[in-house]
């Protein structure tokens, strides 16, 4: 199994339900988010101008430097590829931020360090993640990889795409779609 | 004209608009532990050279600063971890690629050779102060910690193997402070993540700015001429394979992508820039450098002057890339 | 799910575990709005109970979730609700910090005058506040008569005290929902097809091939199955074209933007209909079966040519024939969307008639994926006796000049509370809900010497809005979270009703909306109109009659009917629409016999003088008008506006992006508040724009106030639309100001304010000034400290 998400800037409206779904599903506190938007605007009036939206959170890369980084093993990978972090392992070093290049991890006001989970609490009860379940625009597709009929699958093979920072190295598991 | 606008959900402290994860304590302790691994280093390199009598300070006196500092840097260390009440998971694990876990597994052991090495020379250093320091307060209190120890159980008999066993145990702590000194890089460069701080060159670069710091130290401290121009002599060679270092730093940046360039850039041009050439290189490197040389040549310099400006040099120069380092990074729009 | 990852050492037992409950235990010291977050939320661990959103006038139906504890977790949309389709927006999804704001109203207030004159708001109990308003009422009856009130209100509330002023004999009721916004649409398209718009509008989106917006900027304002179905349409690929001053989310999406020269619209809508017509690319049949006035519109446009409207909105000739082509070619399948705030430059009766004539002429209305023919469950009135006549109502002021208002009008209830208005008909008690109007409603000249001139104003709002602190009697409502309301049952493309109820007890000493009706209706003497205990029992009367009841309404929450009549023209069958001749009306006899242009003429708008700029304003997605602003999750998304300008406009002013402005508009009114100037290439360089709703000033909205520029006082020329009544809003132009202005040259642009509160805020400037001129030193130091820490 390997989770994966695709994320359709054609038909984003950058309206962020995903950034306060994700807050009230996972008990996010104000202030903090685990996934966040970004609008990229280029060209010159009128008429090269562009502009797109893009949804952002971890990336649950395939190289994962945080997991590497943690000294405590508090962040880790679980089935599907899904980064974690055990708060009762976390001593809160902050090394696995430093080594994030897409800055998806936060300290929690309470110490630890807390990220995008795909909502694996919710995808153990059958569920999609609360971000792509709530997004209006259906522009988030989640899925697995492996299996070649997931949506996330199909799509990935039928648009053109790309991925943040590729240089990073990372292989990240966000997928935009152009 | 582009923009790149945070629309929402960005705003999270200490993650924008400015990666500030790490500052000064994480600076302060990778000053310490560069400076505690040279203090190191020295000691045991000259003892096994056989100079514990020609050059007490550098063997017997001086190391006695390394545990202090080094418990310093490991309580800045945990100032710095926001959830602290879980330290204790940092030595129930050891992960093998962790910098953090290897720093943290590194700092205790060489605790061990760090404390003992002082204690066993307690009577030396007693006497080293008596006679070049009478009017030093921290006699008494080493006398009273003598008198202790040599009372308390075990101890005394511990101390004992451990001086019958020093040339060993001198072998493996110079193995312990290399590990140390390039530590201090490495759990920098680590980071793939920051371009600045993503490069090999860190460790060896950290460990030469730390051994350096510690020779300043040392330089400033000892009463013996020879001693001192030993240091001076040592110092230059540091300071110019430092700067050897530093120019193949960013040679490997500006031939590399467009992040470790830009990355380069905050140092050449960018906001870090004049602390970098002038505080840093300037004042920390060439300035003490000349002095040294002039020193060297006959002129009178006071020997703080060089010895206090590598120890601040060595200082800003981990804070600027503690700081520098979080603002690289990669495209990620 | 297990954990594949290896420890080197894992030392597990008691001593490890006790440690952990410690921090825990430790960390759960939790802020206001923060929750421990070590236990993941399984929906089967919650329960659920039906509402449909009251975050905005959508009504998306959905589920509220709560814990064991009966705390609200979250809410989800409802899988079988057209409007939301099982999903919520940004605000639907962040409704709960409606219910969660700490500043909320909690107490019914008085004003109350003390001994040396001064005012203020006494807490009192529902009974008192109840008896002072039915007593002030009676007293407005005796004294003028019961017809010399007026009701303002918007959203759920409405129903209630509409009911109770029916009651009372009253109907002067008006929403801004009509004269501020979509009134315009409404007129233009019954003038045009015998039926409005309604709410949402029958745009057939989902199944268009081409879709036009106005000014629209879907996406920006968060019409939840609206978004969807644009989003349905872009999978479609269907084409998308959007006129705008500014690159809207939706125009970055668009097949063709068009950046139109605000106040020009209708000279493009009159050239698109000069292409269909003169390049014979309209839907001829349909225009033969359906239409009136086709050869009258033929010979209209015939110099409306492409050419023509290019010099007057700046939009490429080629672009306007490519565009209506596109148009064309998606035809019946193919839609301009009505918009929905449309009260813009006075003629917006006309401008929307003329984007129901294209949508005729494309062949769309009735057609899949063009309009739809919306249906409805109708839920029947629970039986009371008649209500009383009154002797007169809006309609006697309203329609010899606004002859095709459909509802009442606020501009012409407030027009009619000013001490000059003829004193039969002069409005002496204001009664709100659910509307802070002084910061809906433009003109605020009028409106505060409308406010000066009542002798009762009662709000009833969940948060303390601008307008409660001009109330004598403030009344705190419950959330839609704690409340029961009428069911929302208007019209889509199937029949359904939407069932509402109070997901937990309500907070503070809030009520619904329904009681207060009651009660005061009991008070007032109505018991006769409330023969019943509560809302539930009325909802479960209504539901039986419709073969369903409160019990399955409770369960399922929404409830889906079978249509009784198709959503679209049939092929082979007569229609007749609903005007003067039975046909679609190119030309509207109606509006002839009135005295009004049969079909709509271009007139040229004011242009911004030199250094001013159009004040083009809209919405964000994440905040409803200005009523959200305080909400901590939507604070938290958006917390203040920016001004959007051109960078050529920025180079030429010197101002930097992300540099601090303030706004003054044609008539010298100051923003009360700056906001920073975002500099970007996506709208003209003759145009600003902001979002509204922001530049709070009510001090207790401890979020919300001060943050952003409010637009609505920078809003003073206002051009009344002949034909319905509307305020035309967007014949307002500002420049800026870079440098802090003084509070006085802010006051005495102010002239809109009431004279009390500018007589207290000269009062406190003074005294502020001698305080700072005895601790000036400090002062001094406290600034530089202050810009010290701004900077760090």
């Amino acid at each position: 199994m390997r989770y994966a998400m695709a994320m359709d800037t054609r038909k984003c409206v950058g309206c962020s339900d995903c950034v306060v779904a994700c807050q009230t599903e996972n008990n996010v506190p104000l202030g903090y988010c685990r996934d966040w938007i970004v609008e990229a605007v280029k060209g010159t009036y009128p008429d090269t101008v562009q502009m797109h939206f893009k949804s952002e959170r971890c990336m649950h890369c395939e190289n994962t430097p945080c997991v590497r980084t943690c000294p405590t093993g508090a962040s880790h990978v679980i089935d599907g590829g899904i980064v974690k972090v055990t708060h009762d392992e976390c001593i809160g070093c902050g090394a696995c931020i430093e080594s994030c290049p897409y800055d998806a991890r936060y300290v929690h006001p309470e110490g630890y360090v807390d990220k995008c989970t795909f909502c694996d609490h919710r995808l153990e009860q059958g569920l999609n993640t609360a971000c792509v379940d709530v997004c209006p625009t259906s522009c988030l597709i989640f899925g697995d990889l492996d299996d070649p009929k997931s949506d996330v699958s199909k799509i990935l093979q039928e648009k053109d795409w790309y991925v943040l920072a590729p240089e990073a190295g990372t292989n990240p598991q966000l997928y935009f779609l152009k | 004209m582009e923009e790149i606008i945070n629309v929402s959900g960005r705003a999270v402290p200490h993650i924008y608009p400015h990666l500030e994860i790490w500052g000064t304590p994480i600076a302060l302790y990778l000053f310490f532990g560069g400076l505690a691994a040279g203090l190191l280093f020295f000691s045991s390199f000259f003892y096994l050279k056989g100079k514990a009598d020609t050059m007490p300070m550098t063997v017997k006196v001086a190391p006695i600063i390394a545990p202090i500092i080094i418990i310093l840097g490991l309580m800045l260390l945990l100032y710095d971890l926001h959830h602290v009440l879980y330290f204790w998971q940092l030595f129930l694990h050891f992960r093998i690629e962790s910098p953090m876990s290897w720093g943290a597994w590194t700092l205790s052991i060489i605790m061990i050779p760090a404390i003992l090495w002082p204690l066993s020379y307690l009577d030396d250093i007693i006497e080293y102060l008596k006679e070049n320091k009478p009017k030093c307060k921290m006699i008494g209190l080493f006398s009273w910690a003598n008198n202790l120890i040599k009372n308390l159980p075990l101890i005394p008999k511990v101390l004992d193997i451990f001086t019958k066993n020093r040339a060993a145990v001198a072998y493996v702590t110079i193995g312990l402070s290399i590990a140390l000194g390039v530590y201090t890089g490495i759990l920098l460069s680590a980071f793939n993540a920051r371009p600045l701080w993503n490069t090999a060159i860190l460790g060896p670069l950290f460990l030469t700015s730390g051994v350096s710091t510690a020779a300043a130290l040392l330089m400033w401290m000892s009463n013996d001429h020879k001693e001192r121009t030993l240091y001076s002599k040592i110092d230059l060679i540091l300071i110019a394979i430092e700067l050897f270092f530093i120019v193949h730093m960013f040679m490997g940046f500006l031939s590399s992508g467009i992040a470790q360039v830009e990355a380069a850039q905050l140092l050449l041009g960018g906001p870090y820039t004049v602390f970098f050439w002038v505080l840093v290189v300037g004042m920390g490197l060439v300035l003490p450098a000349i002095l040294e040389i002039m020193e060297l040549r006959g002129y009178h310099i006071p020997i703080a002057i060089p010895a206090f400006l590598i120890l601040m040099g060595g200082l800003l120069f981990r804070f600027i890339m503690v700081y520098a380092g979080q603002a690289s990074g990669f495209h990620i729009l | 799910m297990k954990t594949t990852r290896r420890q080197f050492i894992k030392i597990a037992g008691a001593g490890t575990a006790g440690m952990a409950v410690a921090g825990s235990v430790l960390g759960s010291v939790q802020k206001v709005g923060e929750k421990a977050l070590k236990k993941d939320m399984l929906d089967s661990e919650l329960t659920r109970t039906p509402t449909y959103c009251e975050v905005c006038f959508w009504k998306c139906a959905a589920w509220v979730y709560k814990d064991k504890e009966g705390n609200i977790k979250k809410l989800i949309g409802n899988d079988e609700d057209q409007h939301a389709r099982g999903k919520l927006c940004p605000r639907g999804t962040g409704g709960l910090g409606m219910y969660e704001d700490e500043d909320r109203l909690k107490k019914p207030l008085i004003r109350r005058t003390d001994a040396s004159g001064n005012q203020y708001y006494e807490e009192a109990e529902w009974d008192v506040a109840l008896d002072h308003i039915a007593k002030k009422m009676t007293g407005i009856k005796k004294d003028y008569g019961k017809e010399n009130m007026a009701l303002f209100v918007h959203g759920a509330p409405a129903k209630h005290f509409e009911y109770l002023f029916k009651a009372f004999g009253n109907e002067n009721h008006a929403e801004p929902a009509y004269a501020q916004c979509a009134g315009p649409r409404e007129a233009g398209f019954f003038a045009t097809f015998g039926s409005g718009v309604g709410s949402p509008e029958p745009a057939d989106m989902q199944n268009s091939k081409c879709i036009v917006f106005i000014g629209n900027h879907i996406g920006e304002n968060m019409h939840n199955s609206f978004v969807q179905e644009v989003s349905t349409a872009i999978d479609n690929e269907a084409k998308i074209i959007v006129v705008d001053p500014r690159l809207s989310t939706v125009a970055s999406k668009a097949t063709h933007w068009l950046a139109i020269k605000p106040g020009t619209d209708l000279a493009l809508l009159l050239a698109w209909m000069h292409v269909l017509i003169y390049d014979n690319i309209y839907d001829k049949e349909y225009i033969d079966k359906y239409a009136f006035g086709f050869e009258e519109l033929k010979a209209h446009v015939a110099n409306y040519t492409p050419e023509w409207a290019a010099g007057i909105t700046t939009i490429n000739p080629e672009l306007i024939r490519e565009s209506a082509h596109t148009m064309a070619a998606a035809s019946p399948a193919s839609v301009i969307h009505p918009g929905r705030h449309t009260t813009w430059y006075g003629d917006d009766t006309q401008r929307e008639r003329a984007m129901a004539m294209i949508n005729a002429l494309l062949g769309a209305y009735g057609r899949r994926g063009g309009m739809y023919m919306g249906v409805k469950q109708k839920l029947p009135k629970y039986p009371v006796p008649a209500f009383p006549h009154p002797h007169w109502s809006w309609q006697d002021i309203t329609k010899p000049k606004f002859k095709n208002a459909a509802v009442g009008l606020t501009n012409v209830l407030i027009e009619a509370s000013l001490p000059e208005f003829d004193k039969k008909h002069q409005i002496k008690g204001w009664f709100i809900a659910g509307t802070s109007v002084i910061n809906t409603i433009p003109d605020r000249k009028a409106m505060f010497r409308a406010i000066d001139n009542q002798d009762l104003i009662v709000v009833v709002d969940t948060m303390p809005m601008e307008m409660t602190g001009y109330a004598d009697v403030v009344l705190p409502e419950s959330t839609y979270l704690e409340r029961h309301d009428f069911s929302r049952a208007g019209k889509n493309r199937i029949p359904q009703i939407a069932f509402r109820m109070p997901a937990v007890k309500a907070k503070y000493d809030s009520k619904p909306a329904w009681w207060m009706a009651k009660e005061l209706g009991h008070r007032l003497g109505l018991e006769k109109y409330y023969p019943w205990k509560d809302l539930e029992e009325v909802l479960d009367w209504q539901f039986k009659q419709v073969g369903t009841s409160l019990e399955e309404m409770k369960k399922i929450g929404v409830k889906t009917f079978t249509a009784s009549e198709p959503i679209y023209l049939l092929d082979n069958e007569e229609y007749e629409f609903n005007t003067n001749t039975g046909k679609i009306e190119l030309y509207s006899t109606d509006f002839a016999e009135k005295g009004y242009d049969a079909m709509p003429k271009y007139t040229r708008h004011e242009s911004p003088g030199p250094g001013f700029y159009h004040l083009v304003y809209g919405r964000a997605p994440t905040h409803t008008f200005g009523r959200t602003q305080n909400n901590p999750y939507l604070h938290d998304l958006y917390e203040t506006n920016s001004i959007w300008i051109n960078p050529r406009t920025a180079k030429l002013w010197g101002i930097e992006n992300n540099s601090d402005i303030w706004l003054k508009n044609q008539d010298g009114v100051i923003s009360e508040f700056s906001a920073k100037a975002r500099v970007t290439e996506r709208i003209r360089p003759d145009s600003i724009y902001m979002v509204h709703g922001f530049g709070h000033t009510s001090k207790k909205l401890s979020r919300a106030k001060g943050r952003g520029i409010n637009d609505i006082p920078l809003i003073t020329n206002i051009k009344i639309d002949p034909i319905m009544g509307g305020t035309g809003m967007r014949n307002n132009f500002v420049t800026f100001i870079l440098e802090e202005p003084s509070r006085e040259e802010i006051l005495a642009a102010a002239d809109y304010k009431t004279a009390k509160e500018k007589e207290e805020e000269a009062k406190n400037l003074k005294k502020k000034e001698s305080k700072a001129n005895t601790e000036k030193q400090n002062d001094s130091i406290k600034v530089t400290h202050t810009k010290e820490e701004a900077k760090s």
